[in-house]
């Protein structure tokens, strides 16, 4: 079993007495709190991403993933429903699944010995149960419905799937929320979606700190020039934050620049109006939707996002790889009914985005800088102030409300 | 002989990178180009994009314009080892190993990249540029972050 939590931090450093103004560094290097974490926050009240439903198309076909660090099969049953269960025998705890994904399974068999599982993941049978030539085998009252891998619950939205592993997680439209639903709905629009790209950016941080990052519309206009120089998204074009009630959800949004003469950003570093770019098909963009929205980054707590960036449209799902690296994966998607002409652009745009994004590879080192910067300051804090203290919605995305929302549930989860 | 024309070509473009002349690197392909960085198993599926996506030669300049004056990273530096090419029955196709080390400023030297080159090519005026360069990486990983071109 994990450790016990430590409600007021590891005994050798400070509290976390004050509010989530101020986040103390040891939450992103403590390994006991990790532990505890995955107990209390992946395996609990949470709704963590699994897959495409479009992934797991037919029955029998099955996706390997990870919740926090455990892994974790999808299936598709026979019956149609979705399935998710612990990637790990019940015998002696080999994974059951040896792959990333397949087709067409009508069970699971263990390598090891040989147990057998449904695609439930239900113990369906096991090798030798009765022994050989009469001897040997298990107990005759070994019940096979007594043991398997843990499962979870699933649902789905807009062809995605989630998985919890708690009775008590509401359902997962109310935990997203109205608001940050509504925005979710609008990226993926009603439409077949098509993966068209995947990879995984391994970022050298805990995966709080990029938890924190992709709900900190602050630094995005700061940190990325091509965000403040091309007027993708600066904080002094029209949007929001809107932050779900239970404070861990969100959606910064960024509208069309109106005013052509903008000076909020004159003498800012990441502004530069002599920086042009040769081939400016990377900001040609279509209104899909007819909002005159830019950018949008929906947050699905703790560990999701869905985004769209002008014409390009992204998932990420960031999970812990050990206490201080993070397996950032990038899910780039279409709509199946897309023109080639949006095609290519949405492959153009892309280049904002993933590992080597004019944007986000900025985002995939920041992380480590953060780490490196806080090596010996464990008992020192970060500031979390602009905007005041809330989290909730706001008309502005000059605040940290969201990350402090993210922090808000975190330490109800996590006990800290 | 296409062998040694195209060693020859592979030995400049990697030293073009890896010394830091970055502005060169578009030179080595026609303007109608397409520089694509994958994975195998992104490539095996048929996914069209790509993490750095190109096709035209003022994307290429875009890419290293960016690197030299907006984005920020680390200080780094590559080593290519680029092994000998497979040569397509067209003469003007090719699939190339390569291996790519990673120098950061800390010091720490690691290997970065495997995979291959799936090329074609052109040639005017005698020389040979790439009209398709499919950097098709052996991993879908990537450590932190991909700045300088494969």
């Amino acid at each position: 079993m994990p450790q016990a939590p430590t409600p007021n931090g590891p005994s050798r450093l400070p509290a976390w007495s004050g509010d989530v103004t101020r986040v103390p560094y040891w939450v992103y290097r403590d390994k006991d709190l990790a532990k505890t974490e995955q107990m209390r926050l992946f395996e609990g009240p949470v709704w963590s991403f699994l897959c495409l439903e479009s992934e797991i198309a037919e029955p029998g076909d099955w996706r390997a993933t990870v919740v926090g660090e455990m892994p974790v099969v999808v299936a598709r049953d026979t019956d149609g429903s979705i399935a998710a269960f612990e990637n790990r025998c019940a015998h002696r705890g080999a994974l059951i699944c040896l792959d990333n994904a397949g087709k067409g399974a009508k069970d699971f068999l263990c390598v090891y010995h040989a147990w057998r599982y449904d695609l439930r993941g239900n113990l369906r049978s096991v090798a030798f149960r009765h022994g050989v030539n009469g001897q040997g085998g298990m107990p005759k009252d070994f019940s096979l419905e007594g043991h398997g891998p843990r499962k979870f619950r699933t649902s789905t939205t807009c062809g995605l799937v989630f998985g919890t592993f708690h009775d008590e997680t509401p359902d997962l439209e109310t935990y997203i929320g109205a608001d940050v639903l509504g925005h979710f709905k609008r990226i993926l629009d009603g439409k077949k979606i098509e993966i068209i790209g995947r990879y995984v950016e391994v970022l050298p941080n805990n995966w709080k700190m990029y938890a924190e990052n992709v709900r900190d519309s602050y630094h995005a206009s700061l940190l990325h020039m091509f965000f403040a120089t091309f007027k993708i998204n600066r904080l002094s074009q029209g949007g929001g934050l809107t932050i779900s009630p239970n404070g861990g959800c969100s959606v910064s949004t960024s509208l069309a620049p109106m005013d052509s003469n903008d000076k909020t950003y004159n003498d800012i570093r990441s502004v530069d109006d002599d920086y042009k770019l040769e081939d400016t098909n990377l900001l040609d963009v279509v209104d899909e939707h007819n909002d005159l929205i830019r950018q949008q980054i929906v947050t699905i707590y703790p560990n999701f996002v869905v985004q769209k960036t002008q014409n390009a449209m992204a998932m990420r799902y960031y999970t812990p790889n050990g206490i201080d690296r993070t397996n950032l994966e990038w899910i780039y998607f279409g709509y199946a009914d897309d023109t080639l002409e949006m095609r290519q652009r949405r492959l153009r745009h892309l280049n904002l985005g993933g590992p080597a994004g004019f944007v986000s590879m900025e985002d995939g080192c920041i992380g480590g800088f953060v780490e490196r910067g806080i090596a010996t300051a464990l008992d020192e804090s970060s500031i979390v102030e602009m905007g005041g203290s809330g989290t909730v919605s706001e008309t502005t995305r000059a605040t940290e409300a969201a990350v402090r929302g993210f922090w808000v549930l975190w330490r109800k989860m996590v006990g800290v | 002989m296409m062998l040694l024309r195209l060693a020859e070509l592979n030995a400049a473009y990697a030293q073009a990178i890896d010394t830091d002349q970055l502005e060169s690197w578009p030179d080595f392909f026609v303007e109608d180009c397409l520089y694509k960085i994958t994975s195998a198993d992104n490539h095996k599926a048929g996914y069209a994009a790509g993490i750095v996506y190109a096709d035209t030669g003022a994307m290429l300049r875009d890419r290293v314009n960016a690197l030299r004056t907006a984005n920020i990273y680390e200080r780094q530096s590559y080593r290519h080892i680029i092994g000998l090419p497979v040569i397509g029955t067209d003469q003007m196709s090719a699939e190339t190993p390569f291996m790519v080390a990673r120098i950061m400023r800390d010091g720490k030297t690691a290997l970065f990249a495997t995979g291959v080159y799936l090329d074609k090519l052109r040639e005017t005026n005698g020389k040979l540029r790439f009209v398709q360069r499919i950097v098709v990486c052996d991993s879908s990983y990537f450590d932190t972050l991909l700045a300088i071109p494969l």
